[in-house]
C-alpha cells in the first residue's frame, strides 16, 4: 500500500476547477514531484494534503487513513511554504522548537532536538539569530529544519527554491536531494521549473488545468511525453502534426504539416487518416549545409541522401528535409537555429558551440539539411 | 528638472503655517500674564496653578480619563476581534457597521444614541457616554489592526497550523504577537479620540456629568480665559505623546489606507 | 487562487465556523446594540409625533399607531429649514474646495520629498487633527477675536478707505476658515496616498514629449490624482456638513447650519421628530455624496489611470 493516496480528488473555486480528480499513490521514501504551469492546481492539492484546503470529491489517505477531518495541526505532514514563512519574533531555535512545544515534547528533550534538526540542515552555530537576521539559503534551511524536527510521515515544499537566485538554487537542489536520502522521509515537491524537477525527483506528476497529464520516472517524461502539453512543457519541442498515412513493424508515417511524410518509431497501432503528432527534440536535428558535406557538420555525412527537387528526401531509418536558416540565437553553450522548409514549416534545431566536429556555425539564409532518424522523435497521438 | 517649485514650496509652508500657528498662539498665550488673549504682556505660570485649583476642571479631567480608559480598553478589544474577523473571514455586515461610524456625521451617532438611552430609561451620564465612545472607537482600532494583518505575512499562520498549533495557538503564539504593536496603537487611538471626544459626549453625558472637553465649551462659550489655554496646552501635551508613541508603533497609522 | 479561497474551505470545519463566530459576534453584537438599533430607532421617530414635554408622544394612542408624515411635510413645506440645509451645503462645498487648494500643494510636497522625510511631513499635517477640536476652534476664536493682531490690522486698513470696522469673530468668514482648518488634513491623507504612488517616469516622459511643468500637472498629475481629490472630496464634505460646533461659537446667529438645527431640536425645543428628519435628509445627502464620489472615483480608476496606477 502506498504512503500517501490521493484518490479522485476535485476542488472547485466557483467556476474554475482547480482539482479536477486526481489520482496519485506516493510511496514512502519518495521524491514526488507535482510540476506544472502557474494555475495548474499543483499548490491547491499541496494545500490540500496540508489540510488548508479541503477537497470537494474524494479522498486522501495517509498509511490507509483517510485525512478529512483531520485539521492541518493533527496531520503528520509538514509544509516548507514558499515564503518560508518562519516566525519573525523567534529565534532559529524558537522556530524550530514551536513544533517541538506545541507536540507537548517534554522540555529537557527539546534543546537536543533542536541541536539535531540545526545539525541536519547545517546551521549549527545559528541557533540564536532571527530570521531578518539570516541570508535567504539560511531562511530555507531554518524552515526545512522546522518541518523536519518532529519526523513527519511527509514533508511537503512549496516552490521552496523560487525565491533564490540560479547559482544558490543549484546548491540548494543538491542539499535537498541528499537530505531527502538521509532522513528518508517522503517529499512532496511543487514547482513549475521543469529542470529542477527532472534534476530532483524519482518521479514527476506533470499538471495541467487540474488534471494530471503524465506520471512518470523523469527520463521517461522527457524522452517518450505522451501529450502535447507536456512534450511543450518539458524541454524545448518540436511538435510536427499531420493524418497517418501508414503505421505497422514498429514504425507510424504522418504526413506532417508543411514538411511532408516523417517517420517516427512506434508500436502503436493507428489507423490510417487520422490525425497525430511527433514531439521531436531540437537537439536530435542534425543539421547540414547542402552543398558541401565534407566535414562541415556533426551528421553523419555518409548517409546524406539524394535530395528530390520538391526539398524531400527519404531514406531507409532516417527522415531528411531541406530547408533555410530563418534565424539564429547564440546562446554560448549552444546556438538555436529556427530552419523553414519551403513548404513553410518552421523547425527549432539546436547545435552545440563546441561539440566535436563543430566547425561551422550557419548564417540566416544559408540552405541546410535537417535530418533525424526514426527513433528520435515520439509518436503522440 | 526642479523637484520643488518655489512655488509649492511657498504654498506648502503656508498650508504648515496654517495648520501650527493657531494651536502655537494658543500655547504662548496660556504663558501670558494678561487675562486678554491679545498683547504679551509678560511670562506667568498663573494660570496652570489657576487650573489646578480649579475644582469644576479637575473633576471634569478625573471623568475624562475615567472614561477613557473603559472606552479605550473594551474598544481594543472589541476592534481587535473585528479586526481579524474583517481581515479573515468574509463578512458583509461587519464592516459595515464598524466603518460607518467613522463615515458619517458624529452628531448623527450623537443624537441616536441619545434617543436610545432616553428610550431605554438609561441615566445618561459616565456610563453612558463610555459605551457611546466604546462604539465609535471600535471602528478605529479595527481599521490599524487590520493594517497590520495586511502588513503580515498570510503563510506564518498556516505555518503554526502546520507545526501543530491550534487555531487559538496560532492566533496566541504567532498573530497576537505580531500583530501587538497595532493593537497597543489602536488603543492609544482610542485613548485619545475618547479623551478630545465633544460631539458624541455633547449630546450622551446628560445635564450632570462633564467631561473635559464638554467643560472648555462652557468655558469659550462664557468667555475666553488664558485658563482655557492652559487646559489646552496641557491636553495637546497628552495627545501628541500618544500619537508619537502610536505612529512609532504602527507606521502605516500614518497612511490613510 | 488557493490563497484568497482557501479561508472558505477552512470555514466549512465547524471548529473553524465556531471561531469565526467568537471573533466576530462580540463587536457584532455591541455595534449591533450601539449603532444600529439607535439609527433603526431614529428613523422611526421621524414618523412620529413629539411628546408633550418633548420626545415622543406613545407609540399607540387610542388604539391607534402613531405613524405619520407630518415631520417630513414641515422640512419640504417650510421654507427655511431648506435655506438652512442648502446653506450647509454650500458651506461645505466651499470649505472642500478650499481644502482642496491649500491640501495640493502640502500632499505634492510630501509625495516628493525624499522619503525618508515623507512620514515625518505627513505626520506634521496630521497632528493638529488629533488635537482637540474644541481647542482648534478656540485658537480661531483668539487669533479672530476683537483684540487681536488679525482684526485690528484689518480693520486699520480699512479706516484708510474710510470704512466702518468689521467684526471678524462670530461671522461667516470665522466658520469657514475654521471649517477649513479643521478639515484639512482629511484632504492631505487621500491626495497623499495617490501623489505618492505617481510613476516619475511618466513626467519625464511627458517633459520629452515637450510638456511644460504648467501642461504636466495639468495633463498628467491632476487627471491622475482624481481619484485622490474625489476620496479626500468625501472626507472633507461628509463631516463637514453635520457640524455644529463651529458655528455654535465662531458664527453669528445667521450662520447656523443643519448641525446647529439639529441640536436645537433635540436639546432645546425637544422636537425628536423633527430633528429625527433633519438627521436622516443629512445622513442621506451624506451618504449620497459619498457614494458619487466612490463611483466617480472608480469610473476614473477604471478608465483613463488604471493602467498608471496599477504598478502601486
Amino acid at each position: 500500500m502506498a504512503l500517501l493516496e490521493i484518490q479522485n480528488v476535485s476542488r472547485r473555486f466557483g467556476d474554475f476547477t482547480a482539482v479536477d480528480q486526481v489520482s496519485i499513490a506516493i510511496e514512502a521514501g519518495e521524491f514526488f514531484t507535482l510540476l506544472g504551469p502557474s494555475g495548474c492546481g499543483k499548490t491547491t492539492l499541496l494545500r490540500m494534503i496540508a489540510g488548508f484546503d479541503l477537497p470537494d470529491d474524494g479522498r486522501i489517505l495517509l498509511n490507509g487513513e483517510d485525512l478529512a477531518d483531520r485539521p492541518p495541526e493533527q496531520r503528520p505532514v509538514r509544509t516548507v511554504f514558499q515564503s518560508y514563512a518562519l516566525f519573525p519574533h523567534m529565534s532559529v531555535e524558537g522556530n524550530i522548537a514551536f513544533p517541538l512545544q506545541m507536540a507537548k515534547t517534554p522540555a529537557a528533550e527539546v534543546p537536543a532536538k533542536v541541536q539535531a534538526a540545526l545539525e541536519d540542515v547545517r546551521l549549527i552555530g545559528f541557533g540564536k539569530r532571527y530570521p531578518h537576521e539570516l541570508s535567504g539559503g539560511q531562511k530555507q534551511r531554518v524552515a526545512i529544519g522546522r518541518a523536519l524536527v518532529t519526523h513527519p510521515a511527509v514533508l511537503l515544499l512549496d516552490e521552496p527554491l523560487a525565491a533564490l537566485d540560479a547559482k544558490l538554487r543549484e546548491e540548494m537542489q543538491i542539499e535537498l536531494i541528499n537530505l531527502q536520502k538521509e532522513v528518508g522521509i517522503t517529499f512532496v515537491y511543487v514547482t513549475h521549473d521543469q529542470t529542477e524537477a527532472l534534476a530532483l525527483s524519482h518521479r514527476i506528476a506533470v499538471m495541467n488545468k487540474g488534471r494530471v497529464e503524465q506520471l512518470d520516472q523523469p527520463a521517461k517524461i522527457y524522452s517518450f511525453p505522451t501529450s502535447r502539453f507536456v512534450a511543450d512543457f518539458i524541454g524545448k519541442c518540436n511538435l510536427l502534426e499531420g493524418p497517418v498515412t501508414a503505421s505497422g513493424n514498429g514504425v507510424v508515417t504522418i504526413d506532417a504539416e508543411g514538411l511532408g511524410p516523417v517517420r517516427v518509431a512506434s508500436s502503436a497501432a493507428v489507423t490510417g487518416g487520422k490525425s497525430g503528432a511527433i514531439a521531436l527534440r531540437p537537439e536530435k536535428i542534425r543539421v547540414a549545409t547542402s552543398t558541401s558535406a565534407v566535414g562541415a557538420t556533426i551528421a553523419e555525412p555518409d548517409r546524406r541522401p539524394e535530395a528530390k527537387p520538391d526539398g524531400r528526401s527519404d531514406t531507409e531509418s532516417n527522415n531528411h528535409f531541406r530547408g533555410t536558416v530563418t534565424d539564429h540565437l547564440y546562446l554560448g553553450d549552444v546556438t538555436v537555429y529556427i530552419v523553414s522548409t519551403p513548404q513553410g514549416c518552421k523547425l527549432e534545431t539546436l547545435l552545440a558551440n563546441s561539440g566535436a566536429g563543430r566547425t561551422k556555425f550557419f548564417e540566416v539564409g544559408d540552405a541546410v539539411e535537417m535530418s533525424w532518424s526514426v527513433d528520435a522523435g515520439h509518436f503522440i497521438s | 528638472m526642479r523637484r520643488h517649485p518655489v512655488a509649492l514650496w511657498a504654498a506648502a509652508a503656508a498650508g504648515y503655517a496654517f495648520l501650527y500657528v493657531p494651536l502655537i498662539i494658543v500655547v504662548v498665550y496660556s504663558f501670558n500674564n494678561s487675562r486678554l488673549n491679545a498683547e504679551w504682556v509678560g511670562f506667568t505660570l498663573d494660570w496652570y496653578d489657576k487650573l489646578f485649583h480649579n475644582q469644576e476642571m479637575l473633576s471634569a479631567a478625573g471623568n475624562s480619563l475615567l472614561i477613557a480608559l473603559v472606552a479605550s480598553l473594551v474598544s481594543t478589544v472589541l476592534g481587535t476581534m473585528a479586526g481579524v474577523a474583517m481581515y479573515r473571514y468574509k463578512t458583509r455586515l461587519l464592516p459595515i457597521l464598524v466603518l460607518t461610524p467613522i463615515a458619517i456625521p458624529e452628531i448623527l451617532m450623537g443624537v441616536s444614541l441619545l434617543i436610545f438611552f432616553v428610550l431605554l430609561n438609561f441615566t445618561l451620564g459616565l456610563a453612558s457616554v463610555a459605551l457611546a465612545h466604546i462604539a465609535f472607537c471600535i471602528g478605529f482600532v479595527a481599521i490599524v489592526v487590520r493594517a497590520r494583518l495586511a502588513g503580515m505575512d498570510e503563510s506564518l499562520t498556516e505555518a503554526a497550523r502546520d507545526c501543530g498549533a491550534t487555531p487559538w495557538q496560532a492566533f496566541r503564539h504567532v498573530t497576537l504577537p505580531l500583530i501587538m504593536p497595532g493593537v497597543i496603537a489602536g488603543a492609544l487611538m482610542a485613548f485619545t479620540l475618547s479623551i478630545d471626544d465633544f460631539v458624541i459626549t455633547f449630546f450622551t453625558a446628560g445635564a450632570g456629568t462633564v467631561t473635559l472637553p464638554l467643560q472648555i465649551y462652557s468655558m469659550i462659550k462664557i468667555a475666553v480665559t488664558p485658563e482655557v489655554n492652559a487646559v489646552s496646552t496641557l491636553l495637546m501635551l497628552l495627545t501628541l505623546a500618544l500619537i508619537v508613541i502610536a505612529s512609532r508603533l504602527t507606521p502605516s497609522l500614518l497612511r490613510s489606507d | 487562487m488557493p490563497g484568497t479561497s482557501s479561508h472558505s474551505a477552512m470555514t466549512s470545519r465547524s471548529s473553524e465556523r465556531f471561531g469565526k463566530w467568537l471573533v466576530s459576534a462580540p463587536p457584532l453584537v455591541y455595534l449591533l446594540f450601539f449603532f444600529a438599533i439607535p439609527s433603526l430607532i431614529m428613523v422611526l421617530a421621524s414618523f412620529r409625533t413629539p411628546g408633550e414635554f418633548g420626545g415622543l408622544s406613545p407609540l399607540v394612542e387610542d388604539g391607534r399607531l402613531d405613524l405619520n408624515l407630518d415631520s417630513y411635510v414641515r422640512f419640504f413645506t417650510e421654507s427655511v429649514y431648506a435655506q438652512i440645509f442648502v446653506k450647509s451645503v454650500w458651506y461645505a462645498l466651499l470649505t472642500t474646495l478650499f481644502c482642496l487648494l491649500l491640501a495640493y500643494p502640502l500632499a505634492a510636497l510630501i509625495a516628493r520629498s525624499p522619503k525618508k522625510y515623507r512620514d515625518l511631513l505627513l505626520l506634521l499635517v496630521i497632528l493638529p487633527f488629533w488635537s482637540n477640536f474644541l481647542i482648534r476652534i478656540y485658537a480661531w476664536m483668539i487669533i479672530l477675536g476683537p483684540n487681536a493682531a488679525m482684526a485690528r490690522a484689518v480693520n486699520g486698513v480699512l479706516s484708510w478707505f474710510g470704512h466702518e470696522p468689521v467684526a471678524l469673530l462670530f461671522s461667516s468668514f470665522a466658520v469657514l476658515v475654521c471649517l477649513v482648518y479643521v478639515h484639512l488634513p482629511f484632504m492631505v491623507l487621500p491626495l497623499y496616498a495617490n501623489l505618492e504612488k505617481h510613476d516619475q517616469a511618466l513626467l519625464d516622459a511627458a517633459q520629452d514629449l515637450g510638456a511644460n511643468g504648467w501642461q504636466r500637472f495639468r495633463r498628467i498629475t491632476f487627471p491622475l490624482s482624481l481619484p485622490g481629490v474625489y476620496a479626500g472630496a468625501a472626507l472633507v464634505f461628509i463631516p463637514a456638513l453635520g457640524i455644529f460646533a463651529i458655528p455654535d461659537i465662531l458664527g453669528g446667529p445667521e450662520d447656523s447650519l443643519i448641525g446647529n438645527i439639529i441640536k436645537q431640536q433635540f436639546l432645546e425645543t425637544r422636537d425628536w421628530p423633527f430633528g429625527s428628519v433633519l438627521s436622516i435628509v443629512l445622513t442621506v445627502a451624506a451618504l449620497v455624496l459619498a457614494g458619487l464620489a466612490a463611483w466617480v472615483g472608480r469610473s476614473q480608476l477604471g478608465t483613463r489611470s488604471s493602467g498608471a496606477l496599477s504598478r502601486a
